[in-house]
């Protein structure tokens, strides 16, 4: 954390959240308890993949993830700008049902340049994930030069 | 020379016109090919992941690689059946160009009888120049057949 009072981290990590408007599309927002972030992604109907079973799309969870990833990275290294991702890898434990889903990361590796993120997703149950990610983020994107 | 069977386009098209995501984010199938889907996703608002920049979210990416994959799934079975991602690996090659639309071909190289292995590329301007690369696995026969809604595609109400 950076020395703030969680409320003030929380605050600024959902000002955050609501300028992204991917994050805004998906829904989501954070909750922290002290320096645990759970980050918490409602259900609603564009959601969907499968309408049959029915089944959140497999993408909405894994970028789900990738944003409870990047979200803890800014509160625990507190970066000026965005982590990138370089790659994910996700793989899927149970159908994700149409209820509100919820995500933690735990940042097992910082480097200079390079963070090793894990993250969980879980709907009824902590102990019964829908879904897991690990990654690695760059800490410090350099822009590509102007084409 | 036997006669090639026509690709299966009409049931995969189906699949997308359910995806209520798939609707949401405007995804468009542009080809279909024999085990071959290539998707379109128009670059929209809503899917910029860094505001500073308007560069869309990787999560965009991450679901249309995983819905291209699952077309080709479809594609290469001509048939449709319950499928569900075991697991996506995703490799991020470069930011997408702010304003591009972005496309995503997906190639399903091996069918076994219950697993389906996808390779899938995701790109704004060429596929020689990707923004990302993907690799998944899915599981086939997994209950119901996705989108194919009560009165929709060839085996509805199975």
């Amino acid at each position: 954390m950076n020395g703030l009072p969680v409320e003030d981290v929380g605050e600024r990590l959902n000002a955050m959240l609501a300028r992204i408007p991917y994050a805004q599309f998906l829904g989501v927002r954070a909750e922290l308890a002290g320096d645990e972030m759970t980050l918490i992604m409602p259900y609603a109907e564009r959601l969907i993949g499968n309408i049959n079973l029915p089944a959140l799309h497999g993408g909405v969870v894994g970028a789900f993830m990738e944003m409870t990833a990047l979200a803890q990275l800014s509160i625990s290294v507190g970066l000026a700008r965005q982590a990138r991702p370089i790659d994910v890898t996700v793989e899927y434990l149970r159908s994700g049902r149409p209820v509100t889903t919820f995500a933690r990361a735990e940042i097992k590796r910082i480097g200079r340049r390079v963070a090793n993120v894990h993250v969980e997703a879980w709907q009824e149950a902590r102990g019964k994930p829908v879904a897991g990610l690990h990654g690695h983020f760059h800490l410090k994107p350099v822009e590509p030069p102007a084409s | 020379m036997s006669e090639t069977p026509a690709p299966p386009t009409e049931f995969p098209v189906k699949v997308i016109d359910g995806s209520p995501l798939g609707r949401a984010l405007q995804f468009e199938t542009v080809a279909m090919e024999t085990a071959t889907a290539t998707l379109k996703a128009p670059y929209l608002p809503e899917m910029v992941g860094d505001p500073d920049t308007g560069v869309i979210a990787g999560g965009v990416v991450t679901a249309l690689l995983d819905h291209a994959s699952g077309q080709a799934v479809f594609a290469a079975l001509g048939y449709p059946t319950g499928i569900a991602t075991l697991d996506l690996r995703i490799d991020y090659m470069r930011p997408a160009e702010p304003g591009l639309d972005i496309f995503a071909r997906a190639h399903c190289y091996k069918l076994t009888h219950s697993i389906g292995f996808v390779r899938a590329v995701a790109y704004d301007r060429t596929a020689d120049d990707p923004v990302a690369t993907a690799q998944a696995a899915f599981m086939l026969g997994t209950g119901e057949a996705p989108m194919a809604r009560p009165g929709q595609g060839p085996e509805a109400g199975r």
